[in-house]
């Protein structure tokens, strides 16, 4: 035991002296850094008299880089000297490290680690990076394996090799994932022509094709397929056979093209699938799997909506109300670095120009006084007219569908009849909005807040719409339940009769069943509301690309063509060509796809024509985007609106949410179409399935929680953590507003202060750091350089002593930090500032005024 | 057609180990970094394509990428991101992987207005005085004489923006300025974007 003893007694000394001596390197370091920066000063302080001083410096630095650059190599090889050295001293390396020098050491590595990860977001050239990165890199593979003993030692090494391999996996698999990204160079092309925002249309139509895609997936994957693989054939029983009335013109295109004959007879609508609990060799359960398919529809888009509208608010860290910056930001942030085409880069310097001129307008017009009692009459005057215009396209519709209705029930009308809803509904949508705008012009609001209104009165429109449409349909349902109870009868006393008449003529064979063509059946309400909104859509998507092809391609084509032999130079003047409308197109996807998340519990097939109509449309508006728009005149910010579509997308979600609920709870299904034909409601499928394949207690304990006094409590509770919730996220808030108000406050302060006693931060000796050898007004100080290369190393855990001898060697900055600040507010206040320099000692200030009441005005009047 | 060929194996002449410490050092994924290789071997001269990692580009043949071309800030990137001794603004592979990387989808608002300011800065005197806002509105208004301020509407407008961002109200805009009050831009970080 002595022995240990005195073991660890040795160990302890050899650990002792491996510290001093590398406390004596970083020491040396320092001082060769110091010494070397001193030099470095000095020599530019004689560059700077002399004429070619750039040349001297840029050597200056190189040499200095090449010295640290070795200064480097030497402290390694003094650190592996060292460290080999203890280990060949002592037989045991890693017993041989205190605890403490253990975690210091372990510290170390951390920050190197850190380091690692953390350097892309220096602003440093690439060949300091290199270095930097390669030495820390070197540092942690030496001193890693030393981490841990005996044992742990092993383990330790087997976590960070594993630890290593997952930041590579992930790496890979980012790769992976962006490679996988469909469109990349189209939208890229796009986005050099026009810009970040039309761009933005466009990866909000391709995440939209990703969100129909897992749509698609789910609900082919789980009721198409299966009901086609393994359902009863077509022709089977009544609710798949075309009746024998239609049976002639089943197959013209005319009749498909309606979504009737064979196409309504098969599984892309509701009504063709078998209320048969389980099919196949599988057993599976068809009614339950559309039912919850229906559901997760739901489910699933709400929480991507839901995830990427946070991830939005996340990102987007700014709260653009801001109105403080209107011109900073105008000059700082109005240029798109995306634009890579000379044309739009006109477009560009021309509506900066604009937007330059229009802001300096408004501020100088803001002061002016006008006549406001004609401004507001002529507001209310147009919103009185745009409220007459939603109020006559709702009635309209609503009118249509009514007579759609008497239409369905006569024989033989024309094709305009049959589709006069889809027809009326989408040139509404065609005119209102320039209807609107044309309106709008006699608000005479600011163009950012007039595209507001007119996206809120669009939105209005296609919302009254739609809701009007529905309203009509459940009208129509309603008759249609009517209508099926009579039929209801009439078919069971048919099949009854046919049984009987066949029993009658032969006992003893079972009678040879009815031709399910001839069965007669109810009127399937699902089905209808199914066709609905596949016709809905289908002309939706035929409006938009005949718009696109008329509205644009032909026009730019006559605007092109025909301008050669025209009175007027059409290009410039009237007709010119069409900007691409990113909200209108916007507005548009987002209300499609309400109809397609109202259509497809219905139709199950409707959202495959989505994605293909999003696919052609990705296609299709890219190349007419290309071919025969201009870009826009009026900036339009991208961003910020991103969040309001989502907005917008959500809304409709739970819009389109709410009429498929309704009629899943409380209308009872069709008594012969249908998988839940036969219950008194549709859900009901889910309690056949929990009584029938569940053991009993699950089904006793899903009765408890359905029951109504469990419910409402929970619903309660709910309510109230969103109570309390709202009010932990309002004091959040209001903390941040205050901090946001101190931080200001703070910051001022500092401004001042810094007005007088410059100083240097970490972001500004970056700054200089990398401040080009070319620099011909400054030359930025060495020390603060040295200081820095220094501190990303993490090495020295103590302050370089000796700094604030530095100051003297600066007479200007002392000088002004003597002369402007009370020398006992520095020291007390910010004492940190003592070592630091003036970032630009001698340096001509190019304004006039002298530092001291810049201090009193500044304290006085606080700029936020 | 012998183009295409070194093209091709321009590819595989990237360094497997640089190309993970590119990786570690940028905001750029493998495929984004083998494409600007790609790119940057296709703007040297045949004989020198071998070395590519070594070879400094001249600012007008970067000048002439289709990315480049119509950006205003075109020569000022060049200078920024330049690491050129002699000061001709020519770009070696890093400095051109600097750029890309500043420039990305992914790279920190902070880098990016660190970086903004730079370019902005005309003079390299480490602030934006009203020289270089004269200077940055003009590059913004474009060459056309119909198209520039009167000196009356510059004159208003670089005083509006001094009132707004001069915080300590020293005549200038620095970099902490600057950043507080491009940080709270919204659409900042999503203009400030080059790709490939």
């Amino acid at each position: 035991e002595d022995k240990e003893e005195d073991e660890s007694k040795k160990e302890d000394n050899g650990s002792q002296q491996n510290r001093a001596s590398r406390r004596k390197n970083y020491q040396r370091k320092n001082r060769d850094g110091r010494k070397a920066g001193e030099e470095g000063s000095q020599k530019k302080d004689r560059g700077k008299t002399a004429p070619t001083k750039d040349q001297k410096e840029s050597e200056n630095k190189e040499k200095k880089t090449t010295k640290k650059g070795k200064e480097g190599e030497n402290k390694q090889k003094k650190d592996r000297k060292s460290s080999t050295s203890s280990a060949s001293s002592n037989s045991s390396d890693e017993e041989s490290l205190s605890q403490e020098e253990l975690t210091m050491l372990m510290e170390q590595v951390e920050q190197k680690k850190k380091l690692i990860s953390t350097m892309r977001n220096k602003p440093w050239r690439m060949v300091k990076k290199l270095s930097v990165l390669r030495e820390a890199q070197d540092f942690v593979e030496k001193f890693e394996g030393a981490l841990g003993k005996g044992k742990g030692k092993k383990l330790y090494a087997y976590k960070m090799m594993m630890a290593k391999k997952w930041v590579k996996f992930k790496r890979d698999f980012e790769n992976f994932k962006t490679q996988c990204i469909p469109w990349e160079m189209k939208i890229k092309e796009v986005e050099s022509h026009f810009g970040s925002s039309v761009a933005s249309y466009f990866i909000f139509l391709r995440w939209m094709y990703g969100v129909n895609l897992v749509l698609f997936g789910l609900i082919f994957g789980l009721v198409i397929i299966p009901e086609i693989l393994m359902g009863m054939p077509y022709g089977s029983m009544p609710r798949k056979t075309v009746p024998r009335a239609e049976q002639a013109t089943a197959m013209d295109f005319s009749v498909l093209w309606d979504f009737e004959g064979y196409i309504k007879y098969s599984a892309l609508f509701y009504g063709y699938y078998n209320n048969q609990r389980t099919i196949g060799w599988l057993k599976y359960r068809l009614p339950m799997a559309y039912f919850m398919v229906g559901i997760s529809v739901f489910g699933y888009s709400l929480m991507v909506v839901i995830r990427s509208m946070a991830r939005n608010a996340n990102e987007s860290t700014a709260d653009g109300d801001d109105d403080n910056f209107i011109f900073s930001w105008k000059m700082f942030t109005s240029w798109d670095y995306l634009i890579g085409n000379p044309e739009t880069a006109d477009n560009k310097f021309a509506s900066i120009t604009t937007s330059f001129k229009e802001s300096i307008v408004d501020e100088q017009e803001s002061n002016k006084d006008e006549n406001i009692h004609l401004r507001r009459f002529l507001r209310v005057l147009a919103n009185v007219l745009i409220i007459c215009c939603l109020c006559g396209s709702g009635y309209l519709i609503y009118f249509v569908v009514k007579r759609s209705q008497t239409f369905s029930k006569m024989q033989n009308v024309g094709w305009y009849e049959r589709n006069e809803v889809e027809i009326v509904m989408s040139l509404l949508g065609m005119f209102c909005p320039p209807l609107f705008e044309t309106i709008a012009a006699l608000e005479n609001y600011h163009p950012r807040i007039g595209l507001k209104w007119q996206l809120g009165r669009i939105f209005a429109l296609f919302l009254g719409n739609l809701y009007t449409f529905l309203l009509a349909l459940m009208d129509d349902v309603n008759d249609k339940l009517a209508e099926e109870d009579v039929v209801k009868n009439i078919t069971h006393w048919t099949l009854l009769g046919h049984h009987n008449s066949s029993a009658g003529n032969d006992s003893t064979v079972t009678p040879p069943p009815l031709d399910p063509a001839d069965v007669p059946r109810g009127p399937c309400w699902e089905t209808t509301v199914g066709i609905e909104f596949m016709r809905l859509t289908v002309s939706d998507i035929l409006v938009t690309y005949i718009t696109i092809l008329v509205g644009d391609f032909i026009r730019a084509c006559f605007v092109r063509f025909v301008n050669y032999c025209w009175c007027w130079d059409l290009e410039a003047g009237f007709p010119s060509y069409a900007e691409f409308d990113i909200s209108g197109n916007v507005l548009g996807l987002v209300f499609n796809q309400g109809m397609i998340w109202m259509g497809s519990f219905y139709a199950p097939g409707l959202v495959g024509i989505n994605v293909l109509r999003l696919l052609t449309s990705m296609y299709f508006q890219c190349w007419a985007v290309m071919s025969s728009n201009v870009p826009h005149e009026r900036v339009f910010k991208a961003s910020k609106s991103n969040n309001f579509y989502m907005g917008l997308l959500l809304l409709i979600l739970f819009l389109s949410l709410l009429p498929v609920a309704y009629t899943i709870m409380s209308l009872p299904p069709s008594f012969d179409c249908g998988p839940f034909s036969g219950k008194k409601r549709m859900y009901e499928v889910i309690q056949e399935t929990i009584e029938l394949d569940f053991p009993h207690f699950v089904a006793k304990i899903f009765s408890y929680v359905a029951n109504p006094g469990l419910i409402i409590p929970a619903i309660l509770l709910m309510i109230l953590a969103i109570y309390y919730l709202n009010a932990v996220s309002q004091a959040y808030q209001r903390a941040n507003a205050e901090l946001k108000k101190k931080m200001q406050m703070q910051r001022e302060e500092e401004k001042n202060k810094r007005n007088n006693k410059a100083s240097t931060n970490a972001t500004l000796q970056d700054l200089e750091d990398i401040l080009t050898p070319s620099t011909k007004t400054e030359s930025a100080p060495k020390e603060a350089e040295d200081k820095k290369t220094e501190s990303p190393n993490g090495t020295s855990p103590v302050r370089k002593p000796g700094r604030g001898a530095a100051l003297d060697d600066n007479p200007m900055a002392g000088r002004r930090g003597a002369a402007f600040t009370p020398p006992s507010q520095v020291f007390v206040t910010q004492p940190w500032t003592l070592g630091n320099r003036a970032p630009y000692p001698g340096q001509p200030r190019p304004w006039g005024h002298p530092p001291g009441p810049v201090l009193g005005r500044g304290r006085g009047q606080p700029h936020y | 057609e012998s183009g295409s060929g070194a093209m091709g194996g321009s590819a595989s002449l990237l360094p497997r180990d640089a190309l993970g410490e590119y990786q570690e050092l940028t905001f750029l994924s493998k495929q984004e970094i083998l494409l600007a290789y790609k790119r940057f071997s296709e703007l040297l001269p045949k004989e020198e394509r071998e070395n590519a990692c070594t070879a400094r580009i001249p600012k007008s043949h970067i000048l002439m990428l289709p990315e480049l071309r119509a950006n205003p800030f075109q020569h000022r990137i060049c200078h920024v991101f330049s690491t050129s001794e002699t000061g001709d603004d020519s770009m070696s592979f890093e400095d051109f992987l600097d750029m890309l990387s500043v420039f990305s989808d992914s790279a920190t608002s902070d880098i990016k207005s660190h970086y903004a300011f730079r370019i902005f800065d005309f003079d390299d005197d480490g602030t934006l005085d009203r020289k270089d806002l004269e200077q940055l509105v003009n590059c913004l208004t474009g060459q056309g004489e119909e198209s520039r301020l009167s000196s009356a509407e510059m004159e208003q407008l670089i005083q509006n923006i001094l009132e707004e961002s001069d915080i300590d109200k020293d005549g200038t805009i620095n970099l902490s300025e600057f950043q507080h009050v491009v940080s709270r831009s919204p659409d900042f970080a999503s203009s400030f974007k080059i790709v490939l």
